[in-house]
């Protein structure tokens, strides 16, 4: 069993409120994943699960019992840090045994248990070497070897990924998902990279400036944010937001701004008859905007400029401006376009989001 | 080029000391007390080596005595003064607590007050607990001033020990105790041993306290024995003076050869992970 609860979890760093009120409900065997900006509290919300940190206020609980007061060797997690923080002065197996030493298991069992984890991350050449003799992919190995051979309830990880290269990144992103299928044990993993976040996820939890934005599995974050931030920091090219008045005209309503006039998609329309003669947020993803063809009569349509055309082989990025903003679009690799082509773009009509100008939230 | 000639004449300035050190505990009476103008005089060289000072030294003087009480001073207060430096390091620079940083930095500044003051009101201590003319009235007052250097050496030393391996040690089960001691001490021990090293050296060569507190010639440690005894008056008894010198750096010398990478790799703070 693994199910940890976040109760009204808050912590104060003198007068800093690095977290806010969190709530959450941890299921036994998920993988939950934290991604917010640098300084959002996730880290923060993570040592304090570990018992690293003390609460301010709040309860945490795993499996029903409260830890609040537990120290971390008590609390029967494991965690992976980013710096890996192997034991410099010991071989790769006394690191892993070293926990099992601790809690004085027989020494059968302890060669046991290092041995099946080894084979597992294929690090069984390595046992006798010393940190610093392997590369960083191998230390990543062994900090999980270390965690997965207490077999804890719960795993934690601290950015486990961010001091590998690009490559080996994606490479031990697919074998720490792996792993989680194959052992099944809880984790909660921190990030700052939106597609770990989206890629490892059973769920994930958004947060900024110390508060959850948004908990939610990961197309859940992508199709429905619930808010600008959300709908900024989940996705690659970033969404598209530009600031428009809305207005009604024979019955359907536009949202115009110096750029673009668009008459809004009955669904979108229904939710922004409150906010006639204001100003909303349009949001829309670069891959959700086309060059305007006949399949897109009918669609919401606007001219652009292309400034920059950026190609990366399986699409196109087109940086354009709009009026006074900029916009990105995704487009098909065939498309043929140059720098200064004046274009007129079609937006998916389901595919559009409206966040309030002032709470951001979405409408 | 630009590398080697700064660095030979910078080493025959370091050496020369040394090597007149050496050349003079060998060289006999005649060779030594001969005057600069005569026809022979020969400063640097001697055809007739002798190791009649060093017998000197052990047969007349009581130099084997002074050696051993200035090993057994310098093991005790260096024992002392590690062991509190390295618990007082650890607690400032990784315990929080309030006034932390100030009391390190008080710790630092007990450092910087010169022996020179410090022995009087020292001396009043010894005098009072009947301690004056035994090796305990150093191996306690020692410790005066190498507990704050090994302490801010220490404290140095533990804060560049990354904080998560402690954390990841006491997640894996080990009360703060068990990773300081598993974890913390063991990657520290280039640290320790430098200012184990440096500790050693300083009492070693402690000049002051020894010569106050000491009076009885058996009791003498090497640095004030050589030179109470063997300057009498206005006449220098160079011979066995330098012998006494060489004999006394010898261990100095060998701890600090035998330790030197991990002194150095102290001395530059550096935990590869």
């Amino acid at each position: 069993m693994g199910q940890v609860v976040l109760k009204g979890i808050n912590k104060f760093f003198d007068s800093v409120h690095a977290v806010n009120d969190v709530n959450l409900q941890i299921r036994d065997k998920e993988f939950m994943v934290f991604v917010g900006p640098s300084g959002c509290g996730k880290t923060t919300t993570l040592r304090m699960i570990a018992g690293l940190e003390a609460i301010s206020s709040g309860d945490i609980s795993i499996d029903g019992n409260v830890v609040n007061e537990l120290a971390p060797m008590d609390r029967d997690i494991a965690m992976v840090f980013q710096n890996y923080a192997l034991y410099p002065h010991m071989s790769v197996y006394d690191n892993m045994a070293f926990g099992l030493k601790m809690r004085k298991f027989e020494k059968r069992e302890i060669d046991k248990r290092v041995l099946e984890a080894a084979d597992i991350l294929g690090i069984r050449e390595l046992l006798t070497r010393r940190p610093r003799q392997l590369s960083g992919g191998q230390r990543q190995r062994v900090a999980l070897g270390r965690a997965i051979v207490r077999h804890p309830r719960v795993f934690l990880f601290d950015e486990p990924l961010s001091n590998l290269d690009a490559k080996l990144r994606v490479q031990m992103r697919v074998e720490l998902k792996r792993l989680h299928l194959r052992l099944g044990t809880t984790a909660i993993y921190v990030t700052h990279d939106q597609v770990e976040a989206m890629t490892l996820g059973d769920r994930v939890v958004v947060m900024k400036d110390g508060m959850v934005q948004q908990v939610g599995e990961p197309l859940e974050l992508y199709n429905q944010p619930a808010n600008k931030f959300v709908a900024g920091f989940i996705g690659s090219p970033a969404m598209n937001f530009t600031a428009v008045t809305v207005t009604e005209a024979n019955g359907s309503l536009i949202a115009e701004n110096s750029g673009l006039r668009i008459k809004l998609p009955d669904e979108t329309a229904q939710r922004l008859r409150g906010h006639i003669g204001r100003e909303v947020m349009l949001g829309v993803r670069p891959e959700d905007l086309t060059v305007a063809g006949s399949a897109d009569l009918g669609h919401p349509c606007f001219d652009a400029v292309i400034e920059v055309v950026e190609q990366l082989g399986s699409e196109i990025l087109l940086d354009m401006k709009v009026g006074e903003s900029i916009m990105v679009a995704s487009v098909e690799p065939t498309a043929r376009v140059r720098v200064g082509d004046k274009l007129r773009v079609a937006m998916r009509p389901s595919r559009l989001h409206v966040f309030d100008a002032q709470t951001e939230a979405a409408i | 080029m630009f590398f080697y000639v700064p660095m030979a004449l910078f080493l025959l300035f370091l050496l020369f000391p040394f090597y007149w050190m050496v050349i003079t505990s060998v060289r006999p009476d005649g060779e030594l007390y001969r005057p600069w103008n005569s026809v022979n005089y020969n400063p640097f060289w001697t055809w007739k080596p002798t190791l009649d000072h060093v017998r000197y030294l052990f047969e007349e003087t009581l130099f084997a005595s002074w050696l051993w009480n200035t090993t057994f001073i310098a093991l005790a207060s260096t024992a002392i003064s590690l062991v509190c430096g390295v618990f007082a390091g650890y607690a400032l620079s990784r315990l929080n607590f309030p006034f932390a940083g100030s009391l390190g930095t008080g710790i630092f500044i007990t450092y910087l007050v010169p022996q020179t003051l410090l022995f009087i009101p020292l001396a009043e201590i010894i005098r009072n607990y009947r301690l004056g003319d035994t090796p305990w009235s150093l191996i306690l007052t020692y410790p005066t001033f190498l507990i704050p250097f090994c302490t801010w050496l220490m404290m140095g030393y533990f804060k560049a020990v990354p904080k998560e391996l402690e954390e990841c040690a006491r997640i894996d089960g080990a009360s703060r105790w068990q990773a300081m001691l598993y974890i913390v001490i063991p990657v520290a021990i280039p640290g320790i041993l430098s200012a184990g090293i440096f500790a050693f050296t300083l009492s070693w060569n402690e000049f002051i306290y020894a010569l106050v507190f000491l009076s009885s010639p058996e009791q003498k440690t090497v640095p004030v024995g050589v030179t109470s005894e063997l300057i009498r008056g206005d006449v220098f008894y160079w011979g066995p003076l330098m012998a006494g010198a060489l004999l006394g750096s010898i261990p100095v010398a060998i701890a600090y050869s035998f330790f030197v990478e991990h002194y150095v790799a102290g001395l530059t703070g550096s935990v590869k992970g």
